[in-house]
């Protein structure tokens, strides 16, 4: 057990760590004999060279995606490039019409931009996934108006890791002439993406989800066909108009460098996260009363999302408090209502109380998921110990036919 | 979010965790909240002829919080009078395990739950008098 460092973080899809070749590339681009000059800087060597690491990162972030380097925009990170995507191209189209397409499972970045449209007297459509999470495209189609001009769908959930079929979207927005937006946060270096095969038009990235800092982010703009975008934040012009502000070269190196690996280890990292996931869930799954949340097969394999019934999720990462994870309990969030993604997949209130997500990364071990089975055992079968509701279901009560008192 | 010593005390040491026979005459039993709202609570006491809580126990689904709140209120109660137990107000427990005003939902309830269980208590005696007289 040497080798453990606790605490475990299995909280990948919430930040990683910054991998050391990142952190390297980064330092040094900030001090005097680094390369900190201002790339909008024409006029001396400081700020050309500046402007080829920019324009390399710009490379590596497009390549990941089949992009070309033209078509990437820096942002501050993914809420700012939804932000400007699904604003600057509702707004751009609003001669056309008013009417925006996404997802209940979408993102509060996402959500919280289409309510800002809604105020601003844009209809908005927040479609239901199925019981695992995807998308039915049948009723998408359906949903489809005369004067719908963007959908905004996300290619990897967040809290439960299952991927929409993005091409199979991109087919039919491509042929109704309709901008797709893609919040693409959690997918690269997980799933493959290829924005011309998908049919893509605006990507949204950030760098901390992939072993890069905080603090950037990029948004993917299609040229041909090409996507217009009214700017959400004006000033000096820089990214072509798009989103002007000084480039923070660090931030910008260190999220194509991050990129880079993760293009090139990809398939390799994928192997690893694939056998520590199955790893994890065959240590756990013949419990009593666990529920696997979302699809099993279409999901990045670093994820696990379990709800414990009858275990409420907080109490549960206190009693796991060497293990970092999440929860989608109330009583872990900001609102106190349980997640709302788990929600919209049909899982009842009980049961997105008594979630927890693991999400494993580069620096997972085995050592660490076998630390992990048997801490969790141990606590699920000592809060089931206090728990009334798991003393009534032992007895054969139906806990949807007790009146309870809600408070 | 950081927990108090105390809740924490509470949390990895419950205190109390049991079940009474709730056909006991002598056994009240409260259990209030909603799986649905994230945390049941069942609080259990043993009164004695002359009304003093003997023994007391408990059992909680919910947030760390609230098993500390009902795993202290099943301390509080044992050896007051009914009198005194009905007194108990959820301010006591709020500030004995530090609570933060977010979690003040679980000292409420933790109350609650000794209100349910006098009532039961309550009602239960009042039926054997009725059924004696």
């Amino acid at each position: 057990m040497s080798s453990l460092n606790i605490p475990i973080y299995l909280d990948y899809s919430a930040t990683t760590p910054v991998d050391e070749r990142v952190a390297k590339s980064m330092a040094e681009c900030l001090t005097m004999q680094g390369n900190f000059g201002n790339p909008a800087s024409r006029s001396h060597p400081f700020g050309w060279r500046a402007e080829e690491a920019v324009e390399e990162a710009r490379r590596n972030v497009a390549e990941l995606l089949g992009a070309v380097p033209k078509e990437i925009v820096w942002t501050s990170g993914a809420t700012e490039s939804n932000n400007l995507a699904i604003k600057g191209a509702a707004l751009f189209n609003q001669k056309k019409g008013k009417h925006i397409i996404t997802m209940k499972t979408e993102h509060k970045a996402v959500l919280d931009t289409c309510r800002q449209l809604e105020r601003d007297g844009f209809e908005v459509t927040y479609m239901d996934p199925l019981e695992n999470g995807l998308l039915d495209l049948e009723a998408f189609k359906k949903e489809i108006r005369e004067d719908t001009t963007v959908v905004s769908i996300m290619h990897v959930n967040n809290e439960i890791g299952v991927i929409q079929d993005i091409q199979a979207i991109g087919a039919i927005t491509r042929e109704k002439g309709i901008i797709f937006h893609v919040d693409a946060a959690q997918s690269p270096g997980k799933v493959a993406i290829d924005v011309d095969e998908m049919n893509v038009d605006l990507m949204s990235l950030c760098a901390h989800k992939v072993y890069g800092p905080k603090g950037i982010g990029a948004l993917y703009v299609r040229r041909k066909p090409r996507v217009r975008l009214e700017a959400q934040i004006h000033g000096g012009g820089h990214e072509r108009g798009m989103r002007s502000g000084t480039l923070p070269t660090h931030q910008i190196v260190g999220m194509g460098e991050a990129f880079r690996i993760a293009r090139e280890e990809m398939a390799a990292e994928n192997e690893r996260m694939r056998a520590l996931r199955d790893r994890l869930w065959d240590g756990v799954k013949d419990m009593e009363e666990i529920y696997l949340n979302g699809d099993l097969e279409q999901r990045i394999p670093g994820n696990l999302n379990i709800s414990f019934n009858f275990v409420e999720g907080e109490s549960l990462i206190m009693s796991l408090k060497d293990i970092a994870v999440s929860s989608g309990s109330a009583c872990t969030s900001a609102s106190l209502e349980p997640s709302y993604v788990l929600r919209a997949i049909g899982r009842n209130d009980e049961l997105a109380h008594s979630s927890i997500r693991f999400t494993m990364g580069r620096f997972s071990t085995e050592e660490e998921v076998d630390f992990t089975i048997k801490k969790v055992r141990e606590a699920v079968e000592k809060l089931r110990e206090l728990s009334p509701l798991w003393d009534m279901f032992k007895d054969g009560v139906d806990l949807d036919s007790v009146e309870w008192a809600h408070h | 979010m950081a927990y108090s010593d105390k809740v924490l005390d509470h949390y990895e040491n419950p205190r109390n965790v049991g079940v009474l026979d709730k056909d006991d005459p002598n056994v009240g039993t409260g259990m209030v909240g909603a799986p649905a709202c994230g945390d049941v609570m069942r609080l259990q006491i043993k009164v004695s002829d002359d009304g003093v809580v003997e023994d007391a126990k408990f059992k909680t689904y919910g947030c760390g919080s609230a098993i500390a709140s009902s795993s202290l209120v099943t301390e509080m109660v044992k050896g007051k009078t009914l009198e005194e137990v009905a007194a108990i107000k959820n301010a006591e427990i709020v500030e004995e395990l530090a609570l933060p005003p977010v979690k003040i939902h679980c000292s409420v309830l933790a109350e609650d739950a000794i209100a349910a269980a006098l009532a039961d208590i309550k009602a239960k005696r009042e039926e054997q008098q009725k059924a004696s007289a």
